[in-house]
């Protein structure tokens, strides 16, 4: 007992975030998660501590099993007022790794979201050297951008322009096209730490939960599976 | 009473130290994408108006601040990204690192500390970067984040200005709403003017250039985009309720404009108004056009009088025109849609309720 809370243990994060709660319930009442979700950072905060106390591996498979670690939204507001230096939002970037890394991630509703942001955000940063890319940001998955983006998307070169910058261009600017050299460096860095594997770790642990759940998985945006995980909101039923 | 000694010690945590040239400047793919005006009027201002040094270079990419917190990548992996942009800066002779965006500000105040307090870490990253793209590096003397500069540099602005945040027909200031991106200092207060209790950064730009700050209930709270909350579509309830209740709470104080220092917070402060109104048929302001949301380079450029569209105001989906016209600014309303040879672009479609 205890191999998987060695690996969570192991976490920078869990070293410098998580010490004795005195339960004063300030993180909780600044948290925008609390407000909205059935979360509540000074439980996670003790019910973390408690487990790696007791190295309950069995506890921690539950809690990166469960929807409960993906409410937060690491704004971060919990760690500004606690007077233990504790960072709940820091803890749960710690059980997010460890959920990704064990496949955990694919036994919630929640967690299973990341195969979206791992096809989005994490390949784009390697393809363009944005982690956000606007012209892929388009109203049919956005609709809140609204019609004004239509029209800044319809005219993108000359509405850019006019702003000075440097859309799809050689040389430096906003949204310039990143030269391929910068993007090879940042595709050895995925490789030499860690990212490419856990990207692969994503991958097959969503096909793998794609088939049990009978969802039609390939390797596309069009795929059914991306677009369950990206729309699919159950309130916890 | 307090001696004056006393009251510097007790004040002096909530000072930072800004320098007050030779940038190195990291873009902020949030800004680039969505407010690129901002970055060239950032750039203009330093260059142009108060002859700074600022090196805007093409190699430079992403921090990764968003993928790490939608935590899909490791920490590792933005630790090295991050190692490889002080390289740049090092490679480029300047070792004043200025990142455009509030989370990549975070990020890198957050990896600045870890390897301060864990210097095994920093070794293993030093590795890492060598082994990936045989770089080295150095860590910045300064990391400021532009808002930090602009707040320095206020004064010497305000003696440029062409315009104040003054109603001009009635010669009251405006009411503004300063929304301090949570990265900026919640984390680590001390790296932020006036720290995370009593930042400045913004109310020092808006005392300054003549408007009046608004202090309302949820002025703390977040924008909403809480990164996977907004990421994906089944979330975005969260990222929408958390910004409707700071408008909610905002709404009797009948602001003028909202300014904030985070690329993120007015995108979502601006587009969720589009979608409440969508929704609920519900406006913040009495004239039908909302409450405008703008960057703290935008109001800046306002303020010296630069071209709004050349600012880059049509990117927003609320109207920026009736906070011009409160001013006195005078605009050439049909510029706003004219771009290279003077054409007349197709009008973007109206939405449904708020009026543009």
């Amino acid at each position: 007992m205890g191999e998987l809370v060695d690996r969570l243990k192991a976490d920078v994060r869990i070293k410098d975030s998580l010490h004795a709660c005195i339960h004063c319930g300030t993180c909780t009442a600044i948290c925008p998660a609390a407000s909205f979700y059935d979360y509540d950072p000074r439980e996670l905060t003790s019910t973390v501590q408690d487990i790696v106390a007791r190295g309950d591996d069995k506890r921690l498979i539950e809690l990166l099993s469960s929807n409960y670690i993906w409410y937060c939204g690491e704004c971060m507001s919990c760690k500004t007022r606690c007077p233990r230096d504790n960072a709940p939002g820091v803890i749960i970037e710690a059980l997010r790794a460890l959920a990704q890394e064990t496949g955990l991630f694919a036994e919630s509703e929640k967690g299973r979201q990341q195969l979206m942001i791992k096809r989005t955000l994490g390949e784009w940063i390697v393809d363009y050297g944005y982690c956000v890319v606007g012209d892929k940001m388009l109203l049919e998955m956005f609709p809140e951008q609204g019609p004004n983006w239509q029209w800044v998307l319809d005219n993108i070169d000359l509405v850019f322009e006019k702003q000075g910058a440097h859309y799809q261009k050689e040389g430096n600017g906003a949204m310039r096209k990143i030269p391929k050299e910068d993007l090879d460096e940042l595709r050895m860095i995925y490789k030499v730490t860690g990212a490419d594997k856990r990207f692969k770790t994503i991958e097959e642990f969503s096909k793998k939960k794609a088939e049990e759940m009978g969802i039609q998985f390939d390797e596309s945006h069009d795929c059914e599976y991306f677009k369950h995980v990206y729309t699919f909101n159950s309130n916890n039923k | 009473m307090i001696e004056l000694k006393g009251k510097e010690r007790i004040w002096e945590k909530y000072q930072k130290e800004i320098p007050l040239d030779r940038y190195y400047y990291a873009r902020s793919c949030i800004r680039q994408n969505f407010w690129p005006g901002s970055e060239t009027t950032f750039i203009k201002i330093l260059e142009e108006e108060l002859g700074k040094t600022i090196l805007d270079e093409e190699h430079h990419t992403t921090c990764s601040g968003i993928a790490y917190h939608c935590d899909v990548i490791p920490q590792e992996t933005t630790m090295t990204i991050v190692a490889r942009q002080f390289s740049l800066m090092c490679e480029s002779g300047y070792e004043h690192f200025v990142p455009s965006c509030i989370t990549s500000f975070g990020i890198y105040t957050e990896i600045l500390e870890t390897w301060n307090e864990h210097p095994e870490v920093e070794e293993k990253i030093k590795r890492m970067l060598m082994e990936a793209t045989g770089r080295e590096f150095r860590k910045p003397k300064f990391l400021v984040h532009p808002s930090d500069v602009i707040y320095a540099l206020r004064f010497d602005i305000l003696k440029k200005a062409k315009y104040r945040l003054v109603n001009a027909k009635t010669g009251e200031p405006l009411k503004c709403v300063e929304h301090v991106g949570c990265h900026y200092a919640k984390m680590f207060p001390d790296k932020g003017v006036g720290g995370a209790e009593f930042p400045r950064v913004l109310m020092g730009m808006i005392e300054a250039w003549g408007g009046e700050v608004v202090d309302y209930p949820e002025r703390r709270t977040c924008c909403g985009f809480g990164f996977r909350q907004y990421m994906v579509q089944a979330n975005r309830g969260y990222s929408i309720a958390c910004t409707k209740r700071k408008f909610d709470s905002m709404e009797p104080y009948k602001p003028d404009l909202i300014v904030t220092n985070c690329p993120g917070c007015p995108f979502f402060l601006d587009r969720w108004q589009y979608v409440i109104a969508e929704m609920e048929g519900k406006v913040y302001t009495e004239d039908g056009y909302g409450i405008p949301v703008l960057t703290y380079e935008e109001l800046a450029g306002i303020v010296l009088g630069y071209n709004p569209w050349e600012l880059g105001l049509q990117m927003h989906q609320v109207s920026v025109e009736p906070l011009l016209k409160k001013i006195g600014f005078e605009y050439d309303p049909l510029d706003k849609f004219k771009v290279g040879n003077q054409t007349i672009l197709t009008l973007p479609e109206a939405p449904g309720v708020l009026k543009v």
